[in-house]
């Protein structure tokens, strides 16, 4: 079963991600019962699946978090999908979910999502990482969640850190 | 300089903490080679030719002397006995074992140094003025500037997997002395009509593959807003940005494919809704980190010190020295010292050991403990009163810091090319030394007067050949190395990039070219008019024609036309 992590403690997970066939109509794509997570087109083509409580869109990293705008308030789980660990588009779009749209909701990594980028992706508003099925064992997964606290009081303002650090704290020319 | 507090030390040790870690991650095997190379370059680690080469940031250029002395203390414990400047406001180590980096990066960081993002698809080290401070023609010290936007760019989670590095430098001299127009982001400090301090702000500029001058996106942005402007330019690019092919993921791709005018308006879109958000700058927060950069306890001294200028009249070699390398400050009776890294037969931007704790104490005998480093590869020593230049002159010319070339043909700037680094097409320093050795007569180059060369060993451009009055570019012609030659290119306020002048030519004839072209502008220049300026007077042809003659390309030994 997926691992999850989510409040800096691991869980199994039971959500499963739809992956249609290459040139299948997003309009007809079957989704079963049980809890899905569905490519954002398949979710605007099927209306039908916001009244299910149990499907969840997943954003890639071309996708417009703007697209879901007006749906935030009443979704309990978006995914965002890293293809490559490299590919940071991800990171902007947590970002604007959060900040710029206000979802407050869960917001999921799913795809190459590794324990090194653990701190920036928290850090962007993600409070659920799922790394890859199989890549981390029990232990190394464990020990994994240490990288969410790499950096204790970061300069920035971010998701988590509504405020940059001169905002946080007084701080005193040295 | 900038005073760390506990928050700025804590996260720098935490990076080296969390580095350490993968680094034992990456030995035992639990990352991948893949997984593990944006990490180590994150923190400045290639894996060159010879061995991992370590790359450490030195921000917007500013070192205390007790920090160049830590670099003295690592080229000996762990390199061959020296380093090298670059030209962005970076140290080199050339021979470090990847196995003690995590060693390294701690005891750089007891003195405040490190490698942060001196490297990878993220935001690097920000650079300016080399003269911020004590310019004479300084509008508004551009350092408290680069402060904040090195605090705001240190490990910002969304933006260290951009498609492509991303750099950033802030100019706030009536010259640009920092390239600002070929950086991704360049900064211009101004003041408006009411007197307030704001941003021009330029984007998508940069040499490379594909060299563009910055454009314009705003004409002013008040200093409160800077982070967040830049924020939303970042936010378009990472998220609009070419990540298919590694050659046009540059920002520069994307405000040329969009235009600059769609690109203003999608970062102005996002910036609605982040403008006056907690990332907005106070008052506060700039006056904490500007009292960092308020002017040395100077003394006040009568304009020119009398036994300086009896010393220029004693010593010719001396006057020469000062001619060249010292330039003026905006205190009476001080003076800024360019000490030369372009020795004849030493790479360029090349220091030792020895030299690196010589610097330290001529910072700290003469300069407030502080040294600044250049793009062009030198090292200047901004606050020196006039009464003890000749004394640091001596200690300069023996310790083989005093060469008295500062912007003359010999001061070239040169990227470590095919000797060091592993992209490159064609070796550089051994060019740049054949060049030397034959303008290496002093009065023959004095007489040549102010003229950039910059070399690059590949299209990378690290050597910034685009914007020198010449440019050396080392090209692979079927496994073998040719050199291109552009002229006409220039930095500064009227930044321009120079023109290919024909075919390239084999490493054995450079010299003779640009002995060529310089006979060329001897025999056209008006009196007093320099080597650019007779480029941009009577245009390339007369240099072409006697170059190339009447010569077919087929003719000469020629590739990569």
């Amino acid at each position: 079963m997926a691992k999850l992590i989510k409040n800096q403690q691991i869980l199994d997970d039971t959500w499963q991600v739809l992956t249609p066939e290459d040139g299948a109509d997003a309009a007809t794509v079957a989704v079963p019962a049980g809890q899905w997570i569905v490519p954002l087109a398949v979710w605007q083509a099927q209306p039908a699946l916001a009244a299910r409580g149990d499907v969840a869109p997943l954003l890639e990293g071309a996708d417009d978090p703007a697209d879901l705008a007006d749906q935030l308030g009443t979704l309990s789980l978006v995914a965002v999908n890293f293809p490559r660990f490299a590919d940071g588009r991800g990171y902007s779009i947590a970002t604007l979910l959060r900040s710029r749209y206000g979802y407050t909701g869960e917001l999921r990594a799913i795809g190459d999502v590794l324990r090194d980028q653990f701190n920036y992706f928290t850090r962007c508003g993600f409070d659920a990482l799922q790394p890859p099925v199989d890549k981390y064992t029990d232990a190394q997964l464990g020990a994994a969640l240490a990288s969410l606290k790499d950096f204790t009081d970061p300069y920035q303002a971010s998701a988590t850190f509504r405020d940059p650090l001169f905002r946080r704290h007084a701080r005193h020319a040295a | 300089m900038y005073r760390y507090d506990d928050y700025d030390q804590q996260l720098v040790d935490e990076r080296v903490a969390q580095f350490t870690d993968q680094t034992r991650r990456y030995f035992a095997g639990e990352l991948t080679e893949e997984e593990f190379l944006p990490l180590r370059l994150q923190n400045g680690i290639y894996i060159q030719r010879h061995a991992p080469m370590l790359r450490l940031a030195i921000p917007y250029g500013n070192l205390r002397a007790d920090q160049v002395r830590m670099y003295g203390h690592i080229a000996r414990t762990y390199d061959r006995g020296y380093g090298h400047f670059t030209t962005r406001h970076n140290m080199q180590f050339n021979w470090c074992e990847l196995e003690k980096m995590p060693e390294i990066l701690a005891k750089l960081a007891t003195v405040q140094l490190h490698a942060i993002q001196t490297s990878g698809n993220c935001i690097r080290n920000t650079s300016t003025d080399p003269f911020a401070g004590v310019a004479e023609d300084e509008r508004i010290d551009p350092r408290p500037w680069c402060e904040l936007i090195r605090q705001w760019s240190t490990f910002h989670p969304e933006f260290a997997y951009l498609p492509r590095k991303f750099k950033i430098a802030v100019n706030g001299a009536e010259e640009d002395r920092a390239v600002i127009r070929c950086h991704d982001i360049g900064l211009e400090l101004i003041k408006n009509d009411a007197g307030e301090t704001g941003f021009r702000i330029f984007v998508g500029g940069g040499l490379g593959r594909t060299p563009i001058i910055g454009e314009e996106i705003a004409s002013f942005v008040p200093w409160q807003h800077l982070l967040t402007y830049c924020e939303s330019i970042l936010r378009v690019y990472n998220r609009f940005g070419r990540r298919d092919n590694k050659f046009k993921a540059r920002i520069k791709i994307i405000v040329k494919s969009l235009g600059i005018d769609e690109f203003r308006r999608r970062v102005e879109a996002d910036w609605a809704h982040f403008k006056d958000g907690p990332s907005t700058l106070t008052q506060q927060e700039l006056d904490r980190v500007a009292a960092c950069f308020v002017d040395p306890d100077y003394k006040t001294l009568p304009k020119t010190d009398a036994g300086y200028v009896q010393a220029q009249a004693d010593s010719k070699p001396f006057a020469a020295w000062v001619k060249r390398n010292v330039r003026g400050h905006k205190r009476p009776g001080y003076a800024s010292v360019v000490l030369s890294l372009k020795k004849t037969g030493v790479p360029p931007g090349d220091v030792t050991d020895a030299q690196l704790d010589l610097i330290a104490d001529l910072a700290d005998r003469y300069s407030f403990g502080e040294v600044r480093i250049t793009h062009e590869q030198n090292v200047v020593l901004a606050d020196v009163e006039q009464s003890a230049l000749f004394a640091l002159w001596e200690q300069a010319r023996a310790g083989g810091l005093a060469t008295p070339n500062i912007g003359l043909l010999t001061d070239m700037i040169c990227c470590p090319g095919g000797d060091f680094c592993s992209l490159a097409n064609a070796k550089s320093i051994p060019i740049a030394e054949a060049v030397q050795r034959r303008f290496d007569d002093l009065d023959y180059l004095h007489d040549i007067g102010e003229l950039e060369l910059n070399i690059s060993g590949c299209m990378n451009a690290c050597g910034h050949h685009h914007v020198g009055h010449i440019g050396i570019l080392g090209v692979d012609k079927n496994g073998e190395e040719w050199y291109q030659i552009t002229i006409g290119g220039r930095q500064g306020n009227l930044t321009h990039l120079g023109k290919v002048i024909g075919p390239s030519f084999a490493a054995a004839d450079v010299p003779d070219v640009i002995e060529t072209l310089v006979n060329t502008y001897v025999a056209h220049r008006h009196e007093g008019e320099r080597f650019i300026d007779t480029v941009h007077r009577i245009g390339a042809d007369p240099f072409k024609q006697a170059v190339y003659g009447d010569k077919t390309p087929a003719q000469r030994k020629v590739a990569n036309g």
